[in-house]
C-alpha cells in the first residue's frame, strides 16, 4: 500500500482547506522559481525520466508529447497548453476531486509544464456539469494571479504565463482533444482530422499540447521529488502513482491514490473493504471507464491495475475509472446502457460512428430482451468491428468495444437469453 | 516530388497532394462523398478508406492523408473492400431508398457507389431514420431523410458563397442539416449545393418531378445572364429547356453558376413571342411575314436605317444585322441601350485583364462603382479567394455586403484620383494591384479616371495587367468587337433621325426619342423592347440558335443550339437575311456556316475560341478626373435583369420571396 509520504494528493478527501494559503502549507507553489530555473528541455527530460504516462486514458508519454512542441515559433504563432478537464467519462471522478480540494496542485502544473513547452497560455476546459468545481478553479486561478504566481513574470521567474478558465457546454465528444480545440475556438465541438497533429497546429492554428487534469498536477510534484522517486512505484513502463476511482459493487467505493501495477484484489480489499457479497460474488469488473472492454471475474482478480497488465487481458488502463459489478448485474443491460450513452454522445460527424452507435444500442436493446437471433451476435460483433478503427477519433472505438468484451465473455448469457425469449414466444403461440 | 506505390505501380505525385488524388493519378478509383475539389477536407464519410504503410494497421481516409516518399497504398485489398462495404452499409441503414421517387435518380452518387461498392442485401432490420424537411427557399427542396451528413453544403455556403447560412445542428444520429432557423437560402449562387449534394436530400424545387436525367438531351451552352459567360449544359426534352447545369471551366466559371443562369430557364417558355405582329391603328395586331417585310421595305429606310443589339445577342446575329445596315449605307449601330457613351478606341480599356483566373491572385483590389455580387457573382467568389490570400479590397460606391472583409471609401468618384493616403500605400507597395469599373462608374464617365489610376500605380507590369471593365451584359463585349458604339452612345443614334430602327432584342433601352422610327422588335420575349415596337418578328432565344459570344475577359466561347425555338420563330440572322431580299441589298450570305466565315474576315478574333488579344492598354490622359456619386447601382433586382428572368416565374418568385420578403401572389386560375 502508498505511504501516506508518497501520496502527491495530500487533500484528496478535503479535509483541509483548499485555498492558496493552505495548500502552500501542503508544499505547492513552494518555489516555484526554481522548478522553472531548471530550463525548458531539463523540465521535459525528467518528465520523460519519469515514465508518466498520460492520465486521461490513452497513456500517451507526457514528456515525450510535450518534446513535439516547436522549440521556437519561426512565424510568430505562440504555442498553448489545453488542460482537459472536461471529465465526462462514465466512471471517473478524479479530475473533479482534484478540482475540488487541490486546484493549486492544477495551476502551478500548468505554469511548470506550460513554461516546459513554451505555452503563451493554458486553457483549462472544464465540464459544463463542473459548477461548484468551475467555481473553486476560478477563485483559484484569482488567487495565484493576485499572489503573482501566474500572470506576467509568474512566480518571479520572469516568464508570462496566463491561465484561463473555460466552462464546457456538456457534450462527452468535447474531451476529445481536437474536438476540445474546436469547442474552445467556439465552434461546434467535432474531432478534427489528424494529421495536423496539434502540436503542429492546435487552437486558433498554433502549436498545442492537450494534457489531462491529472497528468499536469502531479508535474511539480514530480520535479520536486525527483523522476526517480516517482519511477520507483510500479512496473517498467507502468510508474507512478495514479489516482484510482472505484464505483458499482464494492463495500466502499471510493477515489484513492495508489502505486500503478496494485493488484486489482489489494486495491479493493484494502481501499473498498472487497465486493459486497464477498470476493465469490464479482461478476466482471469495467477497469478503465466505459470506454473499454469489461474483464470477467476470474481474470481481473490477481491482474496488475496498469496500462500493459490490462492490456494483456484484451482491456485497458483506460482513466482507471474501475466499474465493479456483482452478480446482481444485469450484464446485458448495463452494457446496453453504456451503448446507449455512445448512441447519444457520437458527435455525428463521420459516417461508421454516427450510423453505427445507434445500430448497435438497437440491437443490444433486442439482446437484452432476448429478441433476436443467434447469429444476430455474429452479425453485432461484425458491426462492431465495421466501426472500430473507421472513424475520425476514438470514439467509436470505444463505442465498439463494451460490446466486444461482452460478447467475448458472456456469449452465453446471450444465447441463454435468445433460447428463454423464443421459448417463451412459442409457448405464447401454442 | 513524392514517390508511391498504388497496387504495385510506382507512380510520381504533385507535392502536397494526398493519396486519394496519388490513387487517381494512378487510374485508380476511390469512392467518396465528403470530398470535393474544392472544397475543404472533412474527411467524414469515411468512404475513400484505403491501406497504407507505414501506418497504422487500419484503413485510412485517403482524401485526407498526404502522399509522402516511398508509401505503399493498396487499394484492392480484403481490407479496404470491406472497410468500403461496411461504411456502404451504415450509409445505408438509416437512407430511405425510396429511389424510385427520389429526383437524384440516375444521377447520385449513392446509387452508383452502393451498386460498385456496396453488399447485396442489407442486414439492417430496425426503423429507419426520418427527419422532417427543411423549409430553404423557393430553389432548393430538401428531403433530409435522404441526407448522409457529408457537409458538403455547409462548406460550400462557408468557403465559398462565404455566408453561414447552412450548418449542422443536434449531433450523432440526430444531427441535421438546416438554414439558421429554416430561413430561405438567399446566396446567389445558393442552388450550386443541389449539384453537390451527392444524394436527393437537395434537389431542385423547380425541377421537381420534372424529368429524369436519361431523358434528357445535353446541349453545351453558354449563359447569357451576365457577361461572366459562365459554361453551362442545357438539359433538354422535346421543345423544352428542362434545366441548366454548370460545365467546369476553370478559366470561367470553375464548377458553379448563379442561380438566376440556373433557373432562368423556365422564363424560355413563358411570354414567348411565337408570331408576327404588327402595329395596325395603334394596337399590335397578327400579321404575316410578307406584310411587314412590306411594311418595312414601304418606310423606304434608304441609309437612314439604325439597328440597337440587346444584352443577350449573340455576335452572329448582330453580324447580321451590321452587314444589314451597311448594305443599306448605314453604320447607325449601337449596344449600350442605357445611353453610355465612354471611349472605346481601345479595347483593351474596356476588358477584365486580369482574367477571372488572374484576379485571385491580386493582392491590392480598387472596386469603383460595382455591385459585383450581383453583376458578376462568380467573379465575387474569385475576389473572396483573393481576400483568403491575403489581398485588401476597397470600394468607391454605396455599400454592399461584400461576403469578405472590405473597405469602403464612400460613394464619392473623386476618391479615384485622391486616394487616402493609407490606401494609396497599400496600392503603392502591392505587387499585383487590380482596378475593377463597374457600370455604374463607366455611366459617370469614370474610365479616363481609371486609366490614370492604372498609370498612377503601375496596374500594367511585367506578366500582370491590373486594370479591369466588368460589363454585365452578355453581348456587350461582343458587340463592342464588332463596332456596336457611336462616339456619342445612343445619343448620336437619336440625333440621325433615322427612318427604321432595328431592335436585336433591346429590352432595356428607352424607344420614346424614336417615335417617328419604324421600330422593328426582333427577338424573343414579349418585354419592354417589344411593347414599344411598330413590328415584332419573333427570334430565337440563346438556347435555340448556335452562336458566339464573348465575355467580359474578352473571351470568345461558342454556344449551341438546344431546342427549337417556339410557332413563328425563326433563328435571328434568318430574319436579316429575309429582311436584306424585302430591301434588295445583298448582305453577302445565305447560311449560317458563310455568315460565320463573313463574321471572322471582320473580326478575325471571333474565329477562335479562347482570350482574344485586344491589344495593349492605352496611356492616360493625366488630366482624366472622375466626378460625382454612386449611390445607386444599375441593377436593382439581381433576379430580374433580363426578359427571360422576367418572364421566368422562379425568378420572379426569388425576386419577390428573397430580396422583397414578400410571398409571390399565384394567379386565381
Amino acid at each position: 500500500m502508498l505511504a501516506d509520504k508518497d501520496r502527491i494528493f495530500t487533500n484528496l478527501y478535503g479535509f483541509q482547506d483548499w485555498g492558496l494559503k493552505s495548500a502552500q502549507q501542503r508544499g505547492d507553489w513552494d518555489d516555484t522559481k526554481s522548478l522553472i530555473a531548471r530550463g525548458h528541455d531539463h523540465i521535459i527530460e525528467e518528465m520523460k525520466a519519469s515514465g508518466l504516462r498520460g492520465r486521461g486514458g490513452a497513456g500517451f508519454p507526457t514528456g515525450l508529447k510535450w518534446s513535439f512542441m516547436p522549440k521556437e515559433s519561426k512565424d510568430g504563432r505562440p504555442s498553448f497548453l489545453v488542460i482537459n478537464a472536461d471529465e465526462s467519462e462514465p466512471g471517473s471522478c478524479k479530475d473533479r476531486e482534484i478540482i475540488r480540494h487541490d486546484p493549486h496542485k492544477l495551476i502551478e502544473g500548468a505554469l511548470v509544464s506550460g513554461y516546459a513547452m513554451r505555452a503563451r497560455a493554458a486553457y483549462i476546459y472544464i465540464r459544463g456539469e463542473y459548477i461548484r468545481e468551475a467555481e473553486t478553479l476560478q477563485v483559484a486561478i484569482d488567487e495565484a494571479y493576485a499572489a503573482g504566481l501566474i500572470g506576467k513574470n509568474a512566480s518571479k521567474s520572469g516568464y508570462d504565463f496566463d491561465v484561463f478558465l473555460h466552462r464546457g457546454a456538456g457534450a462527452y465528444i468535447c474531451g476529445e482533444e481536437t474536438a476540445m480545440i474546436e469547442s474552445l475556438e467556439g465552434k461546434k465541438g467535432q474531432p478534427r482530422l489528424k494529421p495536423p497533429f496539434p502540436a503542429g497546429a492546435g487552437l486558433y492554428g498554433c502549436p498545442t499540447t492537450v494534457n489531462n487534469v491529472e497528468s499536469i498536477a502531479v508535474v511539480p510534484t514530480i520535479l520536486r521529488r525527483g523522476a526517480s522517486w516517482f519511477a520507483s512505484f510500479g512496473r517498467e513502463n507502468n510508474k507512478g502513482t495514479k489516482l484510482f476511482q472505484i464505483s458499482g459493487h464494492v463495500n466502499k467505493p471510493c477515489v484513492v491514490e495508489e502505486a500503478l501495477s496494485i493488484p486489482f484484489s489489494e486495491l479493493i480489499e484494502k481501499h473498498c473493504g472487497g465486493i459486497t457479497g464477498g470476493k465469490d460474488n464479482l461478476l466482471a469488473v469495467i477497469p478503465g471507464g466505459s470506454s473499454v472492454p469489461l474483464v470477467p471475474a476470474e481474470q481481473i482478480w490477481d491482474a496488475p491495475m496498469d496500462f500493459d497488465g490490462l492490456k494483456d487481458l484484451g482491456s485497458g488502463l483506460g482513466t482507471a475509472g474501475i466499474i465493479v459489478m456483482d452478480k446482481s448485474t444485469d450484464i446485458v443491460r448495463a452494457i446496453s446502457r453504456i451503448s446507449y450513452f455512445y448512441k447519444h454522445e457520437s458527435c455525428g460527424q463521420c459516417t461508421p460512428c454516427r450510423e453505427g452507435t445507434g445500430w448497435m444500442w438497437r440491437m443490444m436493446e433486442r439482446l437484452r430482451a432476448g429478441d433476436a437471433a443467434i447469429e444476430e451476435i455474429d452479425m453485432l460483433q461484425q458491426v462492431t468491428k465495421q466501426v472500430e478503427g473507421h472513424t475520425i477519433c476514438a470514439l467509436g472505438d470505444a463505442a465498439a468495444w463494451p460490446i466486444q468484451g461482452l460478447i467475448r465473455h458472456f456469449r452465453p448469457e446471450l444465447e441463454r437469453r435468445i433460447e428463454e425469449h423464443n421459448t417463451k414466444f412459442v409457448e405464447t403461440a401454442a | 516530388m513524392p514517390k508511391v506505390t498504388v497496387d504495385g505501380q510506382e507512380i510520381e505525385v504533385p507535392e502536397g497532394a494526398t493519396v486519394l488524388q496519388a490513387c487517381e493519378l494512378a487510374g485508380k478509383e476511390i469512392p467518396r462523398f465528403c470530398y470535393h475539389e474544392r472544397l475543404s477536407i472533412a474527411g467524414n464519410c469515411r468512404m475513400c478508406l484505403v491501406e497504407v504503410k507505414p501506418g497504422p494497421p487500419k484503413p485510412q481516409a485517403s482524401c485526407a492523408l498526404p502522399a509522402t516518399d516511398g508509401q505503399e497504398i493498396r487499394t484492392d485489398t480484403p481490407m479496404v473492400k470491406t472497410a468500403r462495404e461496411g461504411v456502404m452499409e451504415f450509409l445505408l441503414i438509416n437512407h430511405p431508398l425510396d429511389c424510385p421517387i427520389c429526383d437524384q435518380g440516375g444521377e447520385c452518387d449513392l446509387q452508383d457507389q452502393s451498386v460498385a461498392y456496396g453488399r447485396g442485401a442489407t442486414r439492417y432490420t430496425m426503423n429507419k431514420r426520418a427527419v422532417t424537411e427543411k423549409y430553404m427557399g423557393p430553389l432548393i427542396k430538401t428531403i433530409m431523410t435522404r441526407c448522409i451528413h457529408c457537409t458538403r453544403c455547409v462548406r460550400f455556403s462557408e468557403e465559398i458563397a462565404g455566408v453561414d447560412e447552412i450548418g449542422a445542428v443536434g449531433r450523432g444520429e440526430d444531427m441535421q442539416i438546416t438554414t439558421y432557423l429554416e430561413q430561405a437560402a438567399e446566396h446567389e449562387l445558393s442552388a450550386n449545393v443541389i449539384d453537390l449534394c451527392p444524394v436527393g436530400a437537395l434537389t431542385s424545387r423547380p425541377y421537381a418531378f420534372e424529368a429524369r436525367p436519361w431523358e434528357l438531351k445535353k446541349t453545351l451552352s453558354i449563359d447569357v445572364s451576365d457577361a461572366v459567360g459562365a459554361n453551362i449544359r442545357l438539359d433538354s426534352r422535346g421543345r423544352e429547356v428542362m434545366r441548366a447545369l454548370p460545365r467546369i471551366n476553370d478559366d470561367v466559371n470553375e464548377e458553379w453558376i448563379s442561380d438566376k443562369a440556373r433557373y432562368q430557364v423556365d422564363g424560355l417558355s413563358r411570354r414567348r413571342l411565337d408570331k408576327v405582329f404588327m402595329r395596325k391603328r395603334g394596337k399590335l395586331q397578327e400579321a404575316t411575314w410578307d406584310e411587314v417585310f412590306k411594311a418595312i421595305t414601304k418606310a423606304k429606310p434608304g441609309n437612314d436605317i439604325a439597328a440597337i443589339a440587346g444584352d443577350m445577342v449573340d455576335c452572329e446575329t448582330m453580324f447580321a444585322a451590321k452587314a444589314l445596315l451597311k448594305a443599306c449605307g448605314s453604320t447607325l449601330i449601337e449596344g449600350r441601350q442605357t445611353g453610355m457613351d465612354y471611349d472605346v478606341s481601345s479595347l483593351a480599356a474596356v476588358n477584365f485583364n486580369s482574367t477571372f483566373a488572374g484576379i485571385e491572385t491580386a493582392d491590392a483590389i480598387l472596386i469603383v462603382g460595382s455591385h459585383i455580387r450581383w453583376e458578376a457573382p462568380l467573379i465575387n467568389v474569385r475576389i473572396r479567394k483573393a481576400v483568403k490570400r491575403g489581398a485588401k479590397v476597397f470600394v468607391i460606391g454605396a455599400f454592399w455586403d461584400t461576403t469578405y472583409p472590405a473597405v469602403f471609401l464612400g460613394d464619392d468618384l473623386s476618391a479615384l484620383g485622391d486616394l487616402p493616403d493609407e490606401v494609396a500605400d497599400v496600392f503603392d507597395s502591392a505587387e499585383r494591384p487590380a482596378i475593377i469599373m463597374g457600370g455604374a462608374a463607366l455611366a459617370q464617365g469614370a474610365l479616363g479616371a481609371g486609366l490614370r489610376f492604372a498609370d498612377q500605380f503601375k496596374l500594367v507590369r511585367d506578366g500582370w495587367n491590373g486594370f479591369n471593365v466588368l460589363h454585365f451584359s452578355a453581348a456587350r463585349m461582343g458587340g463592342l468587337m464588332l463596332g456596336y458604339a457611336q462616339k456619342g452612345g445612343i445619343k448620336d443614334i437619336v440625333e440621325a433621325k433615322p427612318k427604321v430602327v432595328i431592335s436585336l432584342g433591346a429590352d432595356e433601352m428607352d424607344f420614346e426619342p424614336f417615335a417617328d422610327a419604324l421600330k422593328v422588335y426582333i427577338g424573343h420575349h414579349g418585354d419592354k423592347g417589344a411593347h414599344a415596337a411598330d413590328i415584332i418578328l419573333p427570334g430565337a432565344s440563346y438556347a435555340e440558335k448556335d452562336g458566339t459570344y464573348v465575355n467580359t475577359e474578352g473571351r470568345v466561347q461558342f454556344a449551341e443550339k438546344a431546342v427549337f425555338a417556339p410557332g413563328d420563330a425563326r433563328e435571328d440572322w434568318t430574319i436579316l437575311r429575309a429582311l436584306a431580299d424585302a430591301l434588295k441589298v445583298d448582305v453577302g450570305f445565305d447560311s449560317f456556316a458563310q455568315l460565320q466565315s463573313a463574321m471572322i474576315a471582320d473580326v478575325p478574333a471571333l474565329g477562335e475560341e479562347g482570350l482574344a488579344d485586344l491589344g495593349v492598354l492605352p496611356k492616360a490622359n493625366a488630366k482624366a478626373k472622375a466626378e460625382g456619386a454612386i449611390s445607386t447601382y444599375p441593377i436593382r433586382d439581381f433576379y430580374l435583369t433580363n426578359p427571360i428572368a422576367r418572364a421566368s416565374e422562379v425568378m420572379q418568385r426569388c425576386s419577390v420571396e428573397l430580396l422583397h420578403g414578400g410571398e409571390l401572389a399565384e394567379a386565381a386560375e
